[in-house]
């Protein structure tokens, strides 16, 4: 497969999984805000920033429209929701051969849903009616992505895109829902916090989940556990990893073991890390610190397959 | 074909805006008559209510909307692309026609395969007179580079869309050959799949040739052009990127062919080698179906300003280890003042005589031809020789004063850089514009394919001057397509 094509592969979903991580986190605070102090939605929406990596453009300003008008629509702000799908679908026109004619129509469709419901004003549209579908637009597209197209090289590449993206946004959350409300976790809850982590739950789409291997007993600890570290959960870091791990062995073959070494490693090490991890010692190290570290290791993992498998120079390629 | 009976379509509402005269109708015979091929798409049509009509139309835009079909408007941010203008009503060619325009291309390809072929060698056909040196020399689509380069099979012209005309007779005649870097052929293929979905009854009982072996033909033709020794050769698809208004077409004949559609930078050239950058590392490149500009193809022999090619390619090809189709150079046998010269061409090479005629071209080089054109600019139309796509172009009796003075000065000044020839009043059909039926200017372009043998697929793409009396039908001058039936017998 062209270099070129796989890294737009990559993107396309990367992006898409960011679209549909983007607005499930609007749509959930949305309603979370509804029965809340203006106070609390000041730092929700903070919260709602640094959970999507404090884009460097986003400022709080107390308007809350506003900020989700600039995350959803604005088409001048790369990290919005429009932008992403945007550029999901400048991917996949880069690629129009290589992935089905389904796929391609789900995605274009997508696209030309979003750029038309844009009125300029996010509460003349029906905020959540459009972040909806832009989450059931990502699925549909997972699906038709799964059953119309091979399972190959480049069905791989599309996996690595979107289980490190996944991954990382995951952590990310993580991180600033622990750094906030971890300073009591055996404490009892507050009906506020309580809220929080059922949000932070939801917005992972894992709540349902998480309640039907706990129970509904919302417990940090155990989300920590559910989202970082559980084998079966699809948003957890530890299943994207997982998948991450199959689709670059899979990407390698016999064949490209050796060229991959420095990449398996890496990526080796922290499948064993999740899968042999406990909460008990990660609080002991520290969650923030833990969190962070694992963070690092998606980066060299996304480092490491682009000099692999897309910017190798021409020299080393010719020498092999 | 009888059950219209004696009511003659033309008295339908459908057709209160029709109009015949002394062009061509494709429907109807000057008498108002429906040919015989077209009772049963018009009994159809006819037999549709608006809403049905509406209806279809809708599915077939929206069909070509989400598969993408669209061509890039340029300077425009968000909506760069639109759907290809399309009408519902097929055009057909007959049987006969077909066999007739089918020889007619295969003799003149091959002549000017034999043309090129000689101009970038011996230039035989230029020692004996036939075509003038100077005019040959003087042509900006004439590369040196060429001289005495062979190329595989002697293959110039891999893949032509030649556009034919009808005249007011029903004479179809050749207006334009292209051979570099035609395109058009995926909206015949897509249009065709839309229309099968959108009229299957309709297309059953008109007995369609098939055309859907086209991008087999294509990657069979551009196989059999590979370097010797290459027994399972690499094709690739070269693109200048998704910004080229034609990305569409090579996106998608790259997957019909299931082969690779590459841009320059995916590809690397080491000791006259080519290559392609893959995730396994370099892959040996042997044919490339290059869709760019020769001028654009390799900065180290072309334009050094070009980004779009690849630095060495030229001298890969040159040492014969890749195959670049269409070759390089072919633009100087389409340039529009050679053209008045294939019917010579195709005498000296051949020793026959054409099968499908030029249109009488003048030349302005000479002073008896430029003198009645530059008496004649209200009549004529002057194209610019080197142009194409609608551009450059006067169409004397749709002009004003001021633009015809502006030609005269330019050929004044530059004679050689145009062609004049007289205002065609060429064929119609019938569209639908709004809610009726109104006749349009069209004109067809079938696509040639020349490898180990010539292949031409029974179809084409019909362009239409959707903008009422225009006879401009290129889709960047408001032009849109037809869906091109050939009959069996």
């Amino acid at each position: 497969m062209l270099s070129r094509v796989a890294d737009s592969l990559y993107w396309m979903t990367r992006y898409l999984e960011r679209a549909e991580h983007t607005a499930r986190l609007i749509d959930v605070n949305l309603t979370l805000m509804l029965d809340e102090s203006p106070l609390s939605a000041d730092r929700r929406w903070q919260r709602v920033l640094m959970g999507l990596g404090n884009p460097p453009d986003f400022v709080w300003n107390g308007d809350a429209d506003a900020l989700a008008n600039l995350i959803t629509f604005d088409a001048s702000n790369p990290c919005s929701i429009r932008s992403c799908i945007m550029l999901a679908r400048e991917n996949a026109r880069q690629v129009r051969e290589q992935i089905s004619s389904e796929q391609w129509q789900q995605l274009n469709r997508l696209y030309h849903e979003v750029t038309r419901s844009y009125s300029g004003n996010m509460t003349d549209t029906q905020p959540s009616e459009f972040l909806q579908a832009v989450i059931t637009g990502s699925h549909l597209f997972q699906g038709v992505t799964d059953s119309t197209m091979n399972h190959g090289e480049g069905w791989r590449f599309i996996q690595l895109g979107m289980y490190l993206e996944r991954a990382s946004a995951t952590l990310v959350l993580l991180s600033v829902y622990t750094q906030e409300f971890w300073s009591q976790p055996d404490g009892n809850m507050e009906g506020n916090e309580y809220l929080e982590w059922i949000g932070l739950l939801r917005s992972c789409t894992a709540f349902e989940a998480y309640r039907k291997v706990y129970t509904n007993d919302v417990n940090p600890e155990r989300i920590l556990e559910f989202l970082l570290l559980n084998e079966e959960n699809p948003h957890a870091v530890r299943h994207a990893i997982d998948c991450v791990q199959a689709a670059l062995e899979a990407i390698q073959g016999e064949a490209g073991k050796r060229r991959a070494a420095p990449l398996r490693r890496i990526a080796g090490r922290l499948q064993a890390a999740l899968q042999f991890g406990q909460v008990p010692e990660i609080i002991e190290q520290g969650v923030g610190t833990y969190l962070k570290d694992i963070l690092r290791q998606c980066e060299e993992i996304h480092t490491n397959i682009y000099q692999i498998y897309i910017h190798y120079s021409i020299e080393t390629a010719l020498a092999g | 074909m009888t059950s219209i009976g004696s009511l003659n379509p033309l008295d339908s509402p459908a057709f209160a805006n029709y109009f015949l005269d002394a062009a061509y109708d494709e429907m109807f015979s000057s008498g108002g008559a429906v040919r015989p091929p077209y009772a049963p798409l018009i009994e159809n049509f006819l037999a549709m209510s608006q809403d049905e009509l509406k209806r279809r139309k809708h599915s077939a835009d929206v069909s070509f909307l989400n598969q993408g079909i669209t061509f890039t408007v340029y300077g425009r941010n968000e909506g760069t692309e639109r759907i290809f203008p399309h009408d519902l009503l097929p055009r057909l060619i007959t049987h006969s026609e077909w066999l007739h325009i089918e020889k007619g291309l295969t003799q003149r390809i091959t002549a000017l395969n034999l043309f090129l072929r000689d101009i970038y060698h011996e230039g035989r056909i230029l020692a004996d007179g036939i075509v003038p040196r100077e005019l040959v020399f003087s042509c900006k689509h004439f590369r040196r580079q060429m001289r005495g380069l062979q190329v595989p099979r002697n293959v110039y012209i891999a893949v032509v869309g030649t556009d034919l005309i009808r005249l007011q007779t029903g004479e179809f005649v050749v207006l334009e050959d292209n051979l570099r870097v035609p395109s058009g052929v995926s909206y015949m293929l897509t249009s065709r799949m839309v229309m099968k979905r959108i009229f299957p009854q309709l297309f059953r009982r008109c007995h369609v040739r098939s055309i859907e072996h086209y991008s087999q033909s294509l990657l069979s033709t551009l196989r059999s052009l590979a370097p010797e020794g290459r027994p399972e050769p690499t094709v690739v698809v070269l693109t200048p990127g998704v910004f080229n208004s034609a990305y569409f077409e090579h996106a998608y004949l790259a997957r019909q062919m299931g082969i690779e559609l590459v841009e320059g930078r995916d590809l690397v050239t080491h000791d006259n080698i080519v290559y392609m950058r893959t995730t396994n590392g370099l892959r040996r490149v042997d044919v490339i179906y290059r869709r760019i500009d020769d001028d654009f193809v390799d900065p180290l022999a072309f334009r050094s300003e070009s980004t779009l090619g690849v630095p060495g390619l030229f001298n890969a090809y040159r040492a014969g280890n890749v195959t670049l189709s269409n070759a390089l150079g072919n633009g100087v046998a389409d340039d529009k003042a050679l053209y008045a010269y294939v019917p010579q061409i195709i005498k000296y090479y051949l020793g026959e005589d054409p099968v499908l005629n030029n249109v009488e071209t003048y030349l302005l080089t000479d002073r008896a031809q430029r003198q009645h054109v530059l008496a004649n600019l209200d009549k004529l139309v002057v194209k610019a020789v080197g142009e194409s796509g609608g551009y450059g172009m006067l169409i004397g009796p749709h002009s004003s004063a001021e633009q015809r003075e502006d030609f005269a000065r330019q050929i004044e000044a530059d004679p050689r850089n145009f062609i004049a020839q007289p205002t065609l009043n060429f064929s119609r059909a019938p569209c639908l514009i709004d809610e009726h039926l109104e006749p349009r200017h069209v004109d067809l372009r079938p696509y040639v394919l020349f490898g180990d043998k010539v292949t031409i697929v029974p179809g084409g793409l019909t362009r239409v001057a959707l903008r009422k009396g225009s006879l401009v039908v290129n889709s960047s001058q408001g032009g849109g397509s037809k869906d091109t039936w050939v009959l069996n017998e």
